[in-house]
């Protein structure tokens, strides 16, 4: 029913757009990690491996990733104790509140990242919120030192911010269970974990798999809040980045790490969405 | 189903998770002795009255809305279509176009904005608050096109083909049929689109120019040392996204259920 002019103005348009603003920024990073520097900080446009091999013969490079990828790690971890057991809440026992329960999840998802990480800043510094209460009420005499700028601050942070984001996907997956599944398990004498364990974990499956790729992937790459509360201990593989783009002046060898990243980023995803497939029941 | 107490006070202690921070955040606004300190004291209104006749604040705030209301217009002028395309056309590269699109969402801000920042560079183009728009507008084309796509599958094509064999040609059936019909869905995404933009700061981390938007003039204070007087404008910025996001919720409930709210989410944060 649609002529072919038609299709061809509401085609050409987004996606010429997308290609020249999207598609090709990153194709232009895939080349910027092969070019290089001279001495007078000019950008080289020829093409050699040396940005990857330099990556893999520092010792700083790799460590930074692995500490990196442990942080994300944990914050995922942490995500999914906090995210499931709310979104199971949510979904199967909030009764009558369960509509602005599910409110009140979401509108953190929407608040401000900075003023997320700046709220955490104020309570975990050593004249913070914690600290001084803790000395208040005397459980500790003097300022734990610990709580900010180290790598426990930005892990929990990352938690807090990336909570609701797995929360989502689990309260999706929850909701889609048909409620007479578990009545049948029930009726034919399940307990509740019985039927936890054997009806409604496997179909949540897909949903725990997709919230934890978005919490891995999105702190994997996060270099705010290791900036803000990490300290020299909490600095992660983009702080190296950003720092290869400011001041150490070396874009092409940050490129080479940023598509290390991307890739790494997108064959996770590619993989989640191999495995969700597998495990959904429709 | 049974309920769990247990389960009950776990949930109570996330939500005290997720809001406690944002709540001492809140009350710290009016403390006269700085930041932090157990228990506040002084309340006072002084970092508000600071806050308000603080020139630099306010001009990135300008900034700020500025480059939400144009990355609305860009978001949408290439969303609309682009929704349209992954409906009803068939092109080759489809699949590549409809996972690039999504792509700046997914990605940590890092990676697009320093992709985003090498294009410029090898193009010329000096950093303002255009290139900004222009990154905001086209990553969150995303949005755009998931509220959207969302929205066409919900209404009649047969309307669009009743307005065709009438005489109407595509400009006016697209104005007057498949616009309308696409109202709420558009005026969801405008408000998701702003209120995302408003905040962004990963992204135009790397692109900014002279002048600041609002969270990019916060981080810079933020890293000069902090007062209460940050925690004001962060009140203020915390009132107006909860606004935004209650308003886009009654928005999608006056039209859809809550699953259908939830897979739109989803949709517009995922691959």
């Amino acid at each position: 029913m649609f002529s072919r002019t038609y299709r061809a103005v509401i085609t050409l348009p987004p996606v010429t757009w997308v290609a020249m603003f999207l598609l090709v920024p990153y194709i232009l990073m895939f080349c910027y990690s092969f070019w290089s520097v001279s001495s007078l900080q000019v950008i080289v446009h020829s093409c050699s491996l040396a940005n990857y091999r330099e990556l893999l013969s520092k010792s700083v490079y790799l460590q930074t990733l692995f500490r990196s990828m442990w942080i994300a790690a944990r914050v995922t971890l942490f995500s999914l104790l906090l995210g499931y057991p709310l979104a199971y809440y949510v979904s199967f026992q909030s009764g009558k509140r369960k509509d602005l329960l599910y409110q009140l999840v979401i509108i953190p998802l929407w608040v401000s990242y900075l003023v997320r990480a700046y709220a955490w800043k104020t309570v975990l510094g050593s004249d913070g919120v914690l600290n001084t209460l803790l000395q208040y009420i005397h459980v500790s005499q003097h300022p734990l030192g610990f709580l900010l700028y180290s790598p426990f601050a930005v892990v929990l942070t990352l938690t807090h911010i990336y909570t609701p984001f797995t929360f989502l996907p689990i309260y999706a997956s929850l909701e889609r269970i048909p409620r007479n599944l578990i009545e049948a398990s029930h009726d034919l004498g399940a307990s509740s974990w019985q039927t936890f364990r054997t009806v409604i974990l496997p179909l949540s499956v897909p949903g725990v798999l997709a919230g934890a790729t978005f919490a891995f992937v999105l702190s994997l790459g996060d270099f705010l809040a290791p900036l803000l509360l990490g300290g020299p201990s909490g600095i992660m593989i983009s702080n190296i980045v950003v720092s290869l783009f400011g001041a150490a002046y070396n874009w092409p060898l940050g490129a080479a790490i940023s598509f290390c990243m991307l890739a790494i980023v997108v064959g996770l995803l590619f993989f989640s969405e191999r495995l969700e497939k597998k495990w959904s029941f429709r | 189903m049974k309920q769990s107490r247990p389960l009950a006070w776990y949930a109570a202690l996330v939500f005290a998770f997720l809001y406690l921070p944002i709540i001492i955040l809140i009350v710290y606004s009016f403390n006269g002795q700085g930041v932090g300190g157990f228990p506040p004291r002084d309340l006072t209104l002084k970092w508000y009255r600071l806050l308000f006749s603080d020139g630099a604040i306010w001009d990135s705030v300008w900034n700020s809305l500025l480059v939400a209301a144009a990355a609305v217009a860009i978001a949408l002028l290439f969303g609309i279509p682009a929704a349209l395309a992954l409906d009803r056309a068939e092109f080759p590269g489809k699949t590549l176009f409809r996972r690039i699109v999504l792509l700046p969402l997914i990605l940590p801000g890092i990676i697009t904005g320093l992709s985003l920042l090498m294009l410029f560079r090898e193009a010329g183009v000096n950093l303002s608050l255009i290139t900004i728009i222009l990154v905001h507008g086209t990553a969150l084309i995303s949005v755009a096109t998931t509220e959207i796509f969302a929205g066409l599958q919900k209404f009649e094509r047969a309307q669009e083909e009743a307005s065709l064999d009438l005489g109407a040609n595509y400009w006016q059936t697209f104005r007057r049929v498949t616009l309308p019909n696409l109202r709420l869905s558009i005026i969801g995404a405008a408000l998701l689109i702003f209120t995302l933009s408003m905040d962004e700061i990963a992204v135009s981390f790397f692109l900014i120019g002279r002048a600041n938007t609002l969270p990019l003039e916060i981080w810079g204070r933020l890293r000069r040392g902090i007062t209460p007087e940050i925690n004001a404008i962060s009140t203020i910025i915390f009132v107006f996204s909860l606004c935004a996001i209650v308003a886009w919720y009654r928005l999608r409930m006056r039209s859809e259920s809550g699953q259908e709210i939830t897979d739109e989410l989803l949709r517009s944060a995922k691959l």
